[in-house]
């Protein structure tokens, strides 16, 4: 099987600070891969910059195979580009999908900072993310036209919302439910939106260790109940040299190691730059 | 299920409100000597109309600065728009030359009025049916052309962020009232004359061949339009298409990120805000019986916006609940305040002209101070719980 995603040399700089650094990753597909890294290392930049929140400043994303996000430094980005590999796209097409059109791709994501709509129940979080692919338009919407494929959505949901043990909440605000939960609530609204790809931004965070355990098994489950390929942010070690296939270790934006989670665990720069240790 | 049978009780709930308006209407056919403000003449009924109008405007502004988060100040402009487009298409071609006198006659000789008259001829029920599809396809229309100029300033204008969309789409309204008011455009416009002499509210009363009002239909017709206009909105609020503007209106990133294109729905609330806001333009020219630019100012899409906050952001009955208390007071309640009053021989002090807009600037500054979230907050009245609340308690099945 081929990769899912595929980033080839991706640098993100804003002004003047690089906190994506010449980034080559690949995701194979149905596999678990991680990214770790030092607060500020650049990992949610570098999702941002695969779900088309950021335009990378160079670099090139592929998905299943096929180019999605492209680009490279013209003008002042070119004059103040500090990363390497400029010319690298320079003859090639600029590729910038909207984050809904990434979404449509199929990759889903989740947030580091919570990002559930605060005035809908738990129901119509998860609910919303089927709109994209819902058959319907604005007037079989409004004029009902569209019972069908209403209920298709709600029917799904509620089957998401039970597999997920978030049923007994559904009328409830989102916002009003413990982290733990919330977390688990992202995750139901991305799966959602049908991915092939998943993308946790620390799914640990806030959660407390009886969540944390769990959540390896959880998230090996999902995978194989939707045929995903997952790739994670995590800061818990025990979780992620458990769940994953294969790590990235990145500082400061750019890649300090690769490898199977024994071999990350062992390798000097990985505990060096976790310790704060400066060679 | 639930669903279903809210929707049962509102529907019934507007049924019966309209039904009580014609009554209300037409209490002096059946009783004679009615008190003063059950008399057609009274301001109760200017009140009702009017309110009737804003409530349709309120809730279509609240549909894009309460429900998708997109603070947007041109209604006024789009309902300008509406107002025209209804009065230069319904403006009877005899009349034109009288309306238009100025400039020498309209630059186009058509109405519609006159169109559906030649087909179903110009008196009784023919001229009826005429004149009721003459003014609806205006309507419609009104709203289709300011739908269609939100559209075309869609495009630059909703990639703005917040502030800088309200100060565009101000600039925008203000614009269109210059241009409605420059005399080069008065064979169409009229330039900064009234236009006047279409189909009002009051020509859908149903009179006898002697010309006396055998029933009187002037506020109920306001009525039925707008409720079935706000009818549209709720649905379009309640459907998959509402829960995407609410999204976006709650957290941008997270709903593109889920797949909402930001651009096409905001596009999609902007337009559909703006038809309405269109509808609720022409609806307010056939209230005043002209249409002229002079009247849509930023200070009323300010008052709409004012009523909206009162309403609560983001509940439609708050919207319309405050229309009719805001319209009441300032064109019926708070009047007494700008007349001299004497109890007994002594002046009551502070009372004269002008007195009334402090006392409602300061009544609106305390609702906007203390109840920021506005009457209603973003809940909205449901039928059913009230009937609940006010019968007899019964043994309530788990
Ligand atoms: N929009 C932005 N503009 C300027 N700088 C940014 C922007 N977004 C991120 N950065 C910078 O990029 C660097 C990397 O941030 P990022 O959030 O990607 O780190 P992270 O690895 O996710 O850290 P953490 O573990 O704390 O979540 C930081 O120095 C941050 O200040
Ligand atoms: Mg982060």
């Amino acid at each position: 099987m081929g990769n899912a995603l595929h980033l080839e040399n991706v640098t993100m700089q804003f002004g003047g600070v690089v906190s994506v650094n010449d980034l080559s990753i690949d995701v194979p597909e149905h596999k678990i891969i991680a990214l770790i890294g030092p607060n500020g290392a650049g990992k949610t930049t570098a999702f941002n910059c695969i779900t088309g929140v950021y335009q990378p400043t160079n670099g090139l994303i592929e998905f299943m195979g096929r180019p999605m996000v492209r680009n490279h430094p013209t003008g002042k980005a070119l004059k103040t580009y500090k990363g390497e590999n400029a010319g690298k796209f320079a003859n090639d097409p600029v590729l910038a999908p909207a984050p809904d059109e990434i979404t449509g791709l199929g990759i889903a994501r989740t947030f580091q900072n919570i990002r559930l709509w605060k005035s809908m129940t738990v129901f119509e979080n998860v609910l919303v993310a089927k709109h994209q692919r819902a058959k319907q338009n604005v007037f079989s919407a409004t004029f009902r036209g569209n019972l069908a494929e209403e209920k298709r959505m709600r029917d799904e949901t509620m089957d998401l919302l039970v597999e997920q043990g978030l049923d007994a909440y559904k009328d409830e605000l989102a916002v009003s439910l413990p982290y733990g939960l919330q977390r688990r609530l992202e995750i139901a609204r991305a799966l959602a939106t049908s991915p092939k790809l998943l993308l946790l931004d620390e799914p640990a965070a806030g959660m407390n260790p009886q969540e944390t355990a769990e959540l390896a098994d959880f998230v090996r489950q999902i995978r194989e109940k939707y045929d995903l390929t997952v790739f994670l942010i995590e800061h818990h070690m025990d979780l992620v040299m458990n769940v994953s296939d294969y790590i990235y270790v990145i500082d400061f934006g750019s890649e300090i190691a690769r490898g199977i989670p024994e071999e990350v665990q062992n390798n000097r720069r990985v505990i060096e730059a976790y310790l704060g240790v400066s060679d | 299920m639930v669903q279903k049978k809210r929707s049962y009780t509102a529907l019934i709930g507007i049924t019966v409100l309209l039904l009580f308006v014609i009554l209300l209407e037409n209490l002096g056919n059946f009783i004679p000597g009615l008190p003063q403000v059950l008399t057609p003449t009274s301001p109760l009924f200017t009140v009702l109309k009017k309110a009737a109008v804003y409530s349709l405007v309120a809730v279509s502004m609240n549909l894009l600065n309460g429900f998708t988060g997109l603070f947007s100040l041109g209604q006024a402009g789009f309902m300008l728009l509406g107002a025209y487009t209804y009065a230069i298409l319904t403006v009877p071609t005899a009349q034109k030359e009288q309306v238009y006198y100025l400039f020498e006659g309209c630059a186009f000789d058509f109405s519609l009025v006159d169109m559906f008259e030649g087909i179903f001829g110009n008196h009784g029920a023919g001229g009826a049916i005429a004149m009721i599809l003459a003014c609806l396809l205006a309507l419609i229309l009104a709203g289709c052309v300011a739908g269609f100029f939100a559209y075309l300033i869609g495009f630059p204008v909703l990639r703005l962020k917040s502030d800088y969309l309200a100060i565009a789409t101000l600039g925008f309204a203000e614009i269109l009232r210059a241009i409605f008011q420059w005399q080069k455009l008065g064979k169409v416009t009229n330039g900064a004359n009234m236009i006047k002499g279409f189909p009002t509210f009051t020509n859908f009363n149903i009179t006898d061949s002697s010309g006396a009002v055998i029933l009187r239909l002037s506020t109920f017709v306001p009525f039925l339009i707008s409720s079935l206009c706000i009818v549209v909105i709720v649905l379009l609020i309640n459907s998959s298409y509402g829960r995407a503007f609410k999204s976006i209106r709650d957290d941008e990133v997270a709903a593109e990120a889920m797949g909402i294109s930001l651009f096409k729905h905001k596009m999609l609330s902007f337009v559909i805000s703006s038809f309405f806001a269109g509808v609720g333009g022409a609806l307010f020219a056939m209230y005043v019986a002209n249409a002229q630019a002079k009247a849509f100012t930023s200070v009323m899409t300010y008052e709409i916006l004012l009523i909206v906050v009162i309403g609560g952001i983001g509940s439609v009955s708050g919207s319309v609940l405050a229309t009719f208390l805001y319209v009441a007071c300032s064109e019926w309640w708070l009047r007494f305040l700008d007349s001299e009053q004497y109890i007994g021989n002594i002046k009551v002090p502070l009372l004269r002209n002008g007195f009334r807009m402090v006392v409602f600037s300061v009544v609106i500054m305390v609702i906007v101070l203390f109840f920021s979230q506005g009457i209603m907050g973003n809940r909205e009245i449901s039928l059913g719980a009230l009937i609940r609340k006010f019968s007899p308690k019964k043994e309530r099945k788990q």
